[in-house]
């Protein structure tokens, strides 16, 4: 017993000792550090570790389309496809060097770029483009893989280099999905990864790690690291011990408040490209009435959100679009609901939910989604709404809450696939396997296929505002913000850069200063 | 020796009673609503307004910390009662009969005791999902085995005494036996190690909790905003030192005042 009381004192003391060194060391007795990037020389080579919230998922077959966010951010690194987004929000050709499209928009021509090859060494045949657009789009099954390419009728090589796709209907939008990873021809990628990406696969450890190597053989210029591991840690916290430790050398996806203590390191500040939003079960008994759902809207307060979670760094959002894809944007539907917690009280009282309890499951590793729930319960509170918070794994999150929609509200945030309206707006539709909150409405399904279906840029735009404003109307979700993302990294790494819309960590571009 | 032993007894009663005083406080009373938020006072440093800061959305720590320690106070007590009862049950009838259900009974209890205590909770926890009950019942479990050996040796011990023979010759019934003659003089023994026990279960809870599966947010318990505190070490020191306290001193008290009343110089 003696020891142990020792033992007491001793961590004490330590604490306080450990707390006396941290406040002691201020951010201006730092030397100061070189600029990033214009005074150190971008060095070639090396390698780096990368911490990430979450795991992979267990298949990181890349035409799986209910894979998460974070697989996919990981998998743009080592798959491509036949164009690819850039960081301006535009698509550039890829493993195409060029196509073209009829005029009525259903059929489209790609010619393949030359000399491009796969990790295993082979070059990129027509064949391999053939094989990857019929898996995905399920052509032979009838089960699309990649939604978005649900719409493909046929996928023919014409010549040696040259595929023509053709749509079932029009769609002026479609090149936006032909990212989708072109693998080689006979390949299962459940089972074997290869890519033509600037970064090739060669390990992983499940809940541990995953190592990715330079591709030498990359067709346009490559990665500039040798080799990068990224490292799974689940915890936001020691995911800041990491960085301050020098564990790892950088991760992205940091909310204000955990940069608190690391602004001796390199920050760079960009939009998550999310969106974050109360995401209501419309099958859970209280939330199938519009007028609890729209309750919680008055109830919810998403700048105070903002100010308290994210200090003040976020996009308020009103719909399922992201702020970076502007011409789809309504900013009007930030009006529909002001907050006003007596409003929700009587909206309540009306739909007959004057004592109304949920749970708000949270995926545990993502502390930006779990201090917005906090705030959340909180401001629910005001309006005498009992919500409670259950914090699960992310693997738990994923399997029960979105692929099993055992859930009854949940705070998270949700990407986009593709740089088209649809990317955030097709999961809504009734039986969309994706709609896991199991919105129902036949004037969105309705209007939905109406856009896809219409040509003219104009009004296609304007049928999928239309969208946007039905599940704004219904109070599908109570949509929160776009919170910015931080990007952390040590003072020698440099490079990263964000884009725009897309859930994406190009590690390409990162090097390390010398 | 008996002098060393009632000062500590003494200064552990006396921690012990602070805390109880804040527990009981904190039940009653706090400053400031713990959970209310407040974007104006975000990470404010200790003063009058705020005894002890506040946190990283402006709730007060202050009233956070009374009513986190009466939150972890709260299941340790339960968690050991739960431990004690079922420590007791098995413990006394084992020790009591013996035979192949003493033998069977202990073997399991060995089982148990053979896994690292804090991974059979997690193992536990992750059976029940996490929470505040299940939190309960997973330390409860875990307390089972040690309670149980204690009351089982010191039963059997018991046993063998003159007084327990007079009773069954004068036709006593076996419970009133084990529960009535025997119980009270094991419970010197027994005090202590329910003290040992409410330690391990104060830390037990702040780890569960400080790995996010004990007392949900926004709820405060220690473990839980230690955890909370640790990403604000540097900016917000003052967090993590007055939880880190509480925490000392809840055990500190617990410790010493189990100390105080080993062996046999109390009771």
């Amino acid at each position: 017993m003696k020891k142990r009381i020792l033992a007491l004192v001793l961590a004490v003391l330590m604490t306080a000792a450990l707390c006396a060194c941290g406040g002691g060391k201020s951010p201006a007795a730092q030397p100061s550090d070189t600029p990033i990037g214009s005074a150190g020389e971008k060095a070639q080579g090396g390698e780096i570790t990368v911490g990430i919230a979450a795991d992979l998922d267990t298949s990181l077959d890349p035409h799986v389309s209910s894979s998460s966010a974070g697989t996919r951010e990981v998998l743009f690194n080592i798959y491509e496809g036949l164009v690819k987004p850039d960081t301006d929000g535009n698509l550039i050709p890829a493993i195409a060097e060029d196509y073209t499209v009829n005029e009525t928009a259903d059929t489209y021509t790609y010619t393949l770029r030359e000399g491009v090859r796969f990790h295993n060494g082979k070059t990129v045949t027509v064949g391999d483009v053939v094989y990857s657009l019929t898996r995905a789009a399920g052509l032979e099954t009838g089960e699309p893989l990649v939604a978005e390419l649900g719409g493909i009728a046929a996928v023919e090589a014409k010549d040696g280099k040259t595929v023509t796709v053709t749509l079932k209907k029009p769609d002026a939008e479609f090149n936006a999905y032909m990212h989708a990873a072109i693998i080689p021809e006979g390949i299962d990628p459940a089972a074997e990864v290869v890519g033509t990406g600037p970064f090739r696969f060669v390990s992983r450890t499940p809940q541990d790690n995953i190592v990715l190597e330079k591709f030498a053989d990359y067709w346009g210029t490559g990665a500039m690291l040798d080799k990068v591991t990224l490292k799974v840690i689940p915890d936001g916290q020691t995911m800041v011990m990491s960085l301050r430790s020098g564990a790892i050398d950088m991760t992205n996806h940091l909310t204000a408040s955990q940069i608190a203590d690391l602004q001796d390191l390199t920050i760079l500040e960009g939009g998550s490209n999310i969106i974050q939003a109360l995401y209501l079960n419309n099958d859970f008994e209280p939330f199938r009435d519009v007028r609890v759902r729209q309750a919680l809207c008055y109830a919810i307060d998403r700048e105070g959100v903002i100010d308290l979670a994210n200090d003040g760094h976020g996009i308020p959002l009103a719909s399922s679009m992201i702020p970076s894809m502007g011409k789809y944007v309504v900013p009007e539907l930030l009006e529909l609901y002001k907050p006003d917690p007596e409003k929700a009280k009587a909206l309540l009282k009306e739909a007959g939910y004057e004592k109304l309890r949920f749970t708000i499951t949270v995926p545990s590793s993502y502390p930006a989604h779990v201090d917005a729930a906090q705030v959340i319960v909180e401001q629910l509170r005001a309006a005498g709404i009992e919500a409670e918070i259950n914090l699960v794994e992310w693997a738990t999150w994923y399997d029960e809450t979105y692929k099993g929609r055992q859930f009854e509200s949940t705070v998270v945030g949700m990407d986009t696939h593709s740089l088209a309206a649809s990317g955030c707006l097709a999961r809504f539709q009734s039986e969309s396997g994706k709609n896991f909150i199991n919105f129902k409405s036949a004037k969105y399904d309705e209007t939905y296929q109406k856009a896809l279906a219409t040509v003219d840029d104009t009004e296609q735009t304007a049928l999928f505002k239309e969208c946007e404003t039905i599940l704004a109307e219904e109070a599908a979700n109570v949509y929160i913000q776009d919170s910015a993302s931080f990007a952390v990294m040590q003072k020698d790494i440099a490079g990263y850069v964000f884009y725009p819309a897309l859930y994406i960590m190009d590690l390409s571009t990162v090097y390390r200063v010398q | 020796m008996i002098d060393t032993k009632d000062r500590t007894f003494r200064v552990g009663a006396g921690i012990t009673a602070f805390m109880l005083v804040l527990i009981l406080l904190g039940a009653l009373w706090t400053p400031y609503d713990p959970n209310a938020m407040n974007a104006a006072e975000k990470m404010a440093s200790p003063s009058l307004r705020h005894l002890f800061g506040t946190d990283n959305f402006g709730r007060d720590i202050f009233s956070r910390v009374l009513q986190g320690t009466g939150s972890t106070f709260l299941i340790a007590l339960c968690s050991v009662g739960l431990g004690l009862l079922a420590g007791l049950l098995i413990g006394g009838l084992t020790g009591f009969y013996g035979g192949w259900v003493d033998e069977v009974l202990m073997r399991l209890n060995d089982s148990v005791t053979a896994f690292p205590s804090l991974l059979l909770a997690l193992v536990l926890i992750a059976v029940f999902h996490s929470g505040r009950y299940n939190i309960i019942l997973a330390l409860g479990i875990i307390f089972i085995p040690s309670f149980a050996r204690i009351v089982r040796t010191e039963v059997a011990r018991q046993k063998a005494l003159d007084y327990v023979a007079n009773a069954k010759l004068m036709g006593v019934k076996d419970m009133r036996i084990l529960f009535v003659h025997i119980m009270p003089n094991i419970l010197p023994v027994l005090l202590s190690s329910v003290a040992i026990g409410f330690n391990n279960a104060v830390l037990a809870e702040a780890s569960m909790s400080y790995l996010g599966l004990g007392v949900q947010p926004p709820d405060a318990s220690l473990g839980r905003m230690l955890s909370e505190a640790q990403t604000y070490l540097l900016r917000a020191p003052w967090y993590a030192l007055f939880v880190g306290l509480a925490i000392v001193l809840l055990v500190l008290g617990f410790g010493l005042l189990s100390e105080g009343l080993g062996g046999d110089g109390h009771a």
